[in-house]
């Protein structure tokens, strides 16, 4: 390999002497020079996302300040936006429909609003990972960081943002005479875990968004359709109570439905261990590491990718 | 190292660098949702469906040394900005690749700031959005929002900055930017924006920037603030490194190509 060519050949500057028959590639060797923009390994990628953690925590709670800045109330719309979407969920499935099928009003609705919200938080977070590069695109083509940043950015705005519901969660969960007591404790870890599956999702579909847009006309779709299949306005296992048992324990244990009767367990006084599908825990902890971690490397596996036009 | 024997020090090598971007142009252009649907159907070879390539920059070879002041010339279009983001490791390269002594940044946060935050918190989202930490940003915060002279007609810095005019907004983005101290700079046309006295406030601190830097690439349309600053110029012509040398050569060559 002896090019001559790494000036290009109208190359006027000077060569310098010792170079002059290097090629490209031995030159940058030689002066250690490494390749602009090439993947970090995963280790490394890991790194500089932990280095990067001041920017993720302000990039999320910008977009979260940002998203209410113009109304008159401001931040209350936090709490009111949640709080108006239970009142309309109700005197639709409570009222109209009566879907609780049986269940007391002092459980249904509880156990409703739970459900949205916690649903919610899922869904929001992956449409949130659909579009993250698309509409960030400019922000990748202007400066460094680890691109996970964003996804995971996300997702963690819309945690803080089932935060602020949680407060409206806990108001009807007292309303309807649910109590604070020690299994109130258990909503903390099954939300962490919800949130590491919620940001394996959405890191999933941020690469899948990066490549295909469209996927943001789909999603809505799917859902809608997830949301339906997962009880989020109705007990599955009363639902299908004739129905063969292995098809509500499958729909129970798909992560959205696991999560959300797990927080309702938490807080709910008579929504007994006997709705939770069997190995509730286990299956909780599964989705979290196999989607979380799973997406992770999903998504660095195109690192060097996202940005291209 | 062998940088100590070596006069001359490489800090950037383009090796036939090409860059496509691929345009989704939805239904192509001409007819409706059927001619769409029609022409995913027929599925034709190469690309997808829908989708446009635009070769933007094909072929570009060069080695840039330390100290360098590099001028990128060319008509609108000739592939400049997207070569610099290619440098800058921000654009993937189709074929042939970038060799690079650490990091290099381009000037510019635009791109983070929020119009819907105060012009304080876009200071702090800015600085660590360009990879500074917090204790860097306060340590900087002061100098920042005096370079920008936001405050001189009253605490503006603690509104949003969708209430700054342009001018304003302009010079808060380069003044955040500006801020950080780079190993390899790129500065992307018509950044010393504002009133007179900015201009002449921002030239002096691209000055200083460049002073700090390795090496520098300047993208401009201005042939006098490329003759002031750069010390060799590459000539980008419909995506194809036209001419590599000194500035004087170059810049007049470009002149009497673009004259008549």
């Amino acid at each position: 390999m002896s090019d001559t060519t790494h000036d290009g050949a109208l190359a006027t500057s000077k060569p310098p002497s010792d170079d002059a028959g290097l090629s490209p590639a031995e030159l940058a060797r030689k002066y250690g020079l490494s390749v602009s923009g090439a993947r970090p390994s995963l280790g490394g990628y890991v790194r500089q996302l932990w280095g990067r953690r001041h920017f993720i925590m302000a990039f999320s709670r910008a977009k979260l300040v940002a998203q209410y800045s113009q109304a008159k109330l401001g931040q209350i719309w936090q709490v009111a936006t949640p709080l108006l979407n239970a009142l309309v969920y109700y005197l639709i499935f409570g009222l109209i429909l009566n879907a609780g099928r049986g269940m007391e009003k002092g459980v249904y609705i509880p156990f409703l609003v739970m459900g949205i919200f916690v649903f919610t938080f899922t869904q929001n977070s992956l449409m949130a990972g659909v579009r993250a590069i698309p509409t960030n695109l400019g922000l990748v083509r202007a400066l460094h960081f680890p691109r996970a940043s964003l996804p995971i950015s996300f997702s963690m705005q819309q945690l803080q943002q089932l935060l602020y519901s949680m407060i409206v969660v806990v108001i009807v969960a007292v309303a309807f005479g649910n109590y604070p007591q020690p299994s109130w404790l258990l909503v903390i870890p099954t939300l962490a875990l919800q949130f590491v599956f919620n940001t394996g999702l959405a890191l999933v579909f941020a690469r899948m968004g990066s490549k295909t847009p469209d996927l943001a006309q789909l999603m809505p779709f799917l859902t809608r359709t997830w949301m339906y299949a997962s009880g989020v306005m109705f007990s599955i296992g009363t639902m299908l109570k004739d129905k063969p048992a292995w098809i509500a324990d499958v729909l129970q244990w798909n992560p959205a439905a696991i999560y959300m009767d797990l927080v309702r367990f938490s807080l709910i006084e008579d929504y007994g261990a006997s709705n939770l599908p069997p190995h509730v825990w286990l299956f909780a902890v599964g989705w979290a590491v196999v989607i979380g971690a799973g997406g992770f490397v999903y998504f660095w596996k195109a690192e060097e990718r996202y940005g291209r036009g | 190292m062998a940088e100590i024997t070596q006069g001359r020090v490489p800090t950037v090598i383009a090796d036939e660098v090409h860059i496509v971007y691929r345009v989704n142009t939805g239904s192509s252009g001409k007819g409706s949702a059927t001619a769409a649907l029609s022409k995913i159907l027929r599925r034709g070879k190469g690309d997808a469906p829908g989708v446009r390539r635009v070769h933007a920059v094909r072929g570009v070879s060069f080695t840039a040394y330390r100290g360098e002041a590099i001028g990128l010339i060319g008509s609108n279009g000739s592939g400049k900005s997207t070569l610099l983001r290619a440098i800058a490791g921000l654009l993937p390269c189709e074929s042939g690749k970038v060799y690079t002594d650490g990091q290099p940044s381009l000037l510019g946060v635009n791109a983070a700031l929020m119009n819907d935050l105060t012009g304080e918190r876009n200071v702090v989202l800015g600085g660590l959005a360009m990879g500074m930490t917090r204790e860097q940003i306060k340590e900087r915060y002061q100098d920042i929002v005096d370079f920008s002279g936001i405050n001189e007609k009253g605490d503006f810095i603690s509104l949003p900055m969708r209430t700054y005019s342009s001018g304003m907004a302009a010079r808060l983005r380069f003044s955040i930017a500006a801020a950080k101290d780079h190993d390899v700079l790129m500065i992307d046309e018509a950044l010393a924006t504002g009133d007179r006295k900015f201009q002449v406030r921002s030239e002096a601190r691209i000055r200083e920037l460049r002073e700090k830097a390795g090496t520098v690439f300047l993208v401009s349309h201005n042939n006098n603030s490329i003759r002031d600053t750069c010390s060799r110029v590459l000539w980008l012509e419909k995506g194809e490194l036209l001419m590599d040398g000194p500035t004087e050569e170059v810049v007049s060559a470009y002149e009497k190509a673009t004259s008549h």
